[in-house]
């Protein structure tokens, strides 16, 4: 049972990374389809830079500076261009992913034996390693305080943009540009910027979310790929989390457990077909849209101003 | 007066353009997004008309490369029709991926538990069971939208998602092929359940171009393609007029998700001979794109759908000529994808500099 929570939290990471992006760039306004995208161009810099360079920091900080540029092209069609949002989103997923599957492929052709290995050193300061004193105690040691940094990284995150957008003021400027831009507007926010800053910021996060699949889950191999529809899956779950980075820490464990529990089921009491397991998130969060929908809660929906692009001439 | 206050540049919507102004535009657009992938090319060290000539030829060779253009092109085709009638009234529905799978599904079903049929019966079954499956696949969401309120594309990406795994439910437990002792799938389609080659592709491609007239015709000059541009164009004017609005987003839905159901059908016993979790593969996404870059329009479709079919069939051949992996046909289409839809702009919208107006 352990095993089975620990190995969830470990999968629910990277999604719980993208569903935090996603939310602060849905929270401003803009509905980006690209986290796919966007965490490929950080697994792909993550891996690479950690490749060569061997350091950890720099690894994570292009994996950051990759995902925010993906989403500055998102950011230049649907804002100041004012393409259509879900197409533009759809597009940047399209070209992360064949961005990081080209050069990881260059990168495979350019190493002895084709399997492009990131250091020794690098992969031992991403180990799971128990938190001193905390680690120690039993089972929640183990459960809770024994995972690889990045785990915890993502946690502050999201825990950091939950007050940042409940608690600041520019988190409240954010909101009402995503709710209502003309208001905003009206108010003196430059809503340009505000819509700038944070779908960068959003794809920043999301890049790190990839660099965790590359880094962590590829067990320090790069594999083309490798992100494989947890781009998707962290756009189901801004949804299941209700646009709440604080759910979505919740919302992540639930997804990260449904899809290591075909492995994990004992399935001598409960035998479910397999593709129910993996199917039954998107069911559920389907469901929730449903509902939330019925019951035309303000709170726990979508941003009114969601992938409707601001124009100010436009009554 | 002096302009105190005015901005340097302001943003200005553009009348209607004329049609003929309008594809020139396009045209231009398209140009422009080649010299930009030529410049990535460029970045690479490769000589981009080079590479552009043999995406070219590799795409359009041979009868046989052009067959496999074709074959990517038809599914594409089909679903960015389906897309059309759909975002024509602005129905953000992304659920194509899941409605060409269910239509995939539910003409499996004859052409696997029923194969001993009349070839032309089956065939005729398959391909209404494949559009009711996709057609139903498309109603659910347009029914929470219009009951109530319930968001579309994100619904629409759920539903993609149940679909695949529903797939991956049958291959591995009810619709298993037995005599397959590895890796889980589902048994070849006997040739009785094929669709049928014309001309050396499967039908798929005459089933597309016949579609391409249908959805022409059914939005141009008919009622029920009226009320869709209505709905599109404003829901108030259009319940202002008397039109029923929910139901014209469920028939509408009903038609879009039943013609991706085609789309699936013919993947599946044209192209597959069987039904496996890539029968989509994606196409459900790149359609959303063609059908958007043709704006919504069912003859632009065949042009964009064939340019990127061309540019994937062609970028095959990247590896052994340029030492390229296939990917870059990726990147390329990612590239001229981000131009074009930036290009959208200047199309749209003018920009107005300080004291330009006053003459």
């Amino acid at each position: 049972m352990i095993y089975f929570l620990f190995a969830a939290i470990k999968a629910g990471t990277p999604l719980l990374l993208g569903t935090t992006g996603e939310i602060v760039t849905e929270k401003a306004g803009n509905l980006n389809l690209g986290v796919e995208g966007m965490m490929f161009l950080g697994a792909f810099a993550g891996f690479y830079v950690g490749h060569h360079t061997g350091s950890v920091l720099l690894a994570l900080l292009a994996s950051c500076i990759m995902g925010a540029l993906g989403a500055l092209i998102y950011a230049f069609l649907t804002v100041t261009l004012k393409a259509n949002q879900t197409v533009s989103g759809l597009a940047l997923t399209i070209f992360g992913t064949g961005f990081a599957n080209f050069f990881g492929q260059i990168m495979i052709a350019g190493t002895e034996g084709g399997v492009p290995k990131l250091p020794d050193g690098f992969m031992a300061r991403l180990a799971e390693t128990p938190i001193p004193l905390l680690g120690n105690i039993p089972v929640v040691g183990k459960l809770l305080f024994s995972h690889n940094p990045l785990v915890y990284v993502a946690v502050i995150i999201s825990v950091l943009c939950f007050i940042y957008i409940a608690k600041t003021r520019p988190g409240l400027n954010m909101r009402s540009v995503g709710e209502n831009p003309a208001a905003a507007d009206a108010a003196g926010i430059n809503v340009t910027a505000v819509k700038y800053i944070h779908i960068m910021l959003g794809g920043a996060i999301c890049g790190l979310g990839g660099a965790y699949i590359s880094l962590i889950n590829g067990g320090g191999v790069w594999n083309n790929n490798c992100v494989n529809g947890q781009g998707w899956i962290a756009v189901a779950l801004v949804i299941f989390a209700s646009w709440s980075p604080i759910k979505a820490i919740i919302g992540s464990l639930v997804f990260g457990a449904f899809s290591v529990l075909q492995f994990y089921a004992p399935k001598d009491i409960i035998d479910i077909p397999n593709a129910f397991y993996v199917m039954l998130p998107y069911l559920i969060t389907a469901i929730v849209l449903v509902i939330s929908s019925v019951k035309k809660s303000k709170e726990h929906t979508q941003p009114a101003g969601c992938s409707v692009n601001y124009f100010r001439e436009e009554r | 007066m002096k302009h105190i206050g005015e901005p340097f540049v302001r943003v200005v919507k553009k009348t209607e353009l004329s049609g003929g102004k309008l594809t020139l535009l396009s045209l231009l657009a398209l140009l422009l997004a080649i010299v930009a992938g030529g410049l990535f090319i460029l970045t690479l060290g490769k000589n981009p008309f080079l590479v552009y000539q043999s995406i070219f030829s590799g795409a359009f060779r041979s009868p046989l490369a052009i067959q496999g253009t074709i074959k990517i092109a038809i599914p594409l085709l089909i679903s960015a029709l389906a897309i059309t009638l759909a975002f024509k009234m602005k129905f953000w529905n992304i659920g194509a991926e899941g409605q060409i799978i269910m239509g995939a599904i539910f003409a499996s079903y004859f052409a696997l538990f029923h194969d001993t049929l009349p070839h032309f019966l089956l065939l005729l079954l398959m391909l209404v069971a494949g559009m009711v499956g996709g057609g139903l696949w498309g109603l659910i969401p347009a029914f929470f939208k219009s009951k109530f309120g319930t968001n579309e594309t994100l619904f629409t990406l759920m539903l993609n998602y149940i679909a695949l795994y529903l797939i991956k439910y049958l291959t591995e437990g009810p619709w298993r092929d037995p005599s397959s002792s590895g890796f889980p799938k589902i048994a070849t389609f006997a040739p009785n359940a094929q669709l049928d080659k014309v001309l050396g592709v499967h039908a798929g491609w005459v089933i597309a171009l016949l579609l391409v007239v249908f959805v022409f015709v059914y939005l141009r000059y008919t009622k029920q393609g009226y009320e869709i541009s209505i709905v599109g164009e404003s829901q108030n004017t259009a319940r202002y007029a008397g039109m029923n609005v929910g139901k014209i987003v469920m028939r509408t839905m009903f038609l879009s998700g039943a013609v991706c159901g085609i789309a699936g059908m013919t993947q599946a016993t044209g192209a597959a001979f069987t039904l496996g979790e890539s029968v989509a593969g994606g196409v459900g996404f790149t359609a959303i794109i063609v059908a958007w870059l043709a704006r919504l329009n069912p003859f632009y479709c065949v042009v964009m759908t064939l340019f990127l079919s061309a540019l994937q069939k062609g970028s095959s051949v990247m590896q052994s000529a340029f030492g390229l992996s296939t990917y870059v046909s990726d990147v390329l289409q990612g590239i001229i994808l981000f131009v074009i839809l930036g290009f959208d702009f200047f199309i749209q919208y003018k920009l107005v500099f300080r004291g330009a107006r006053k003459k």
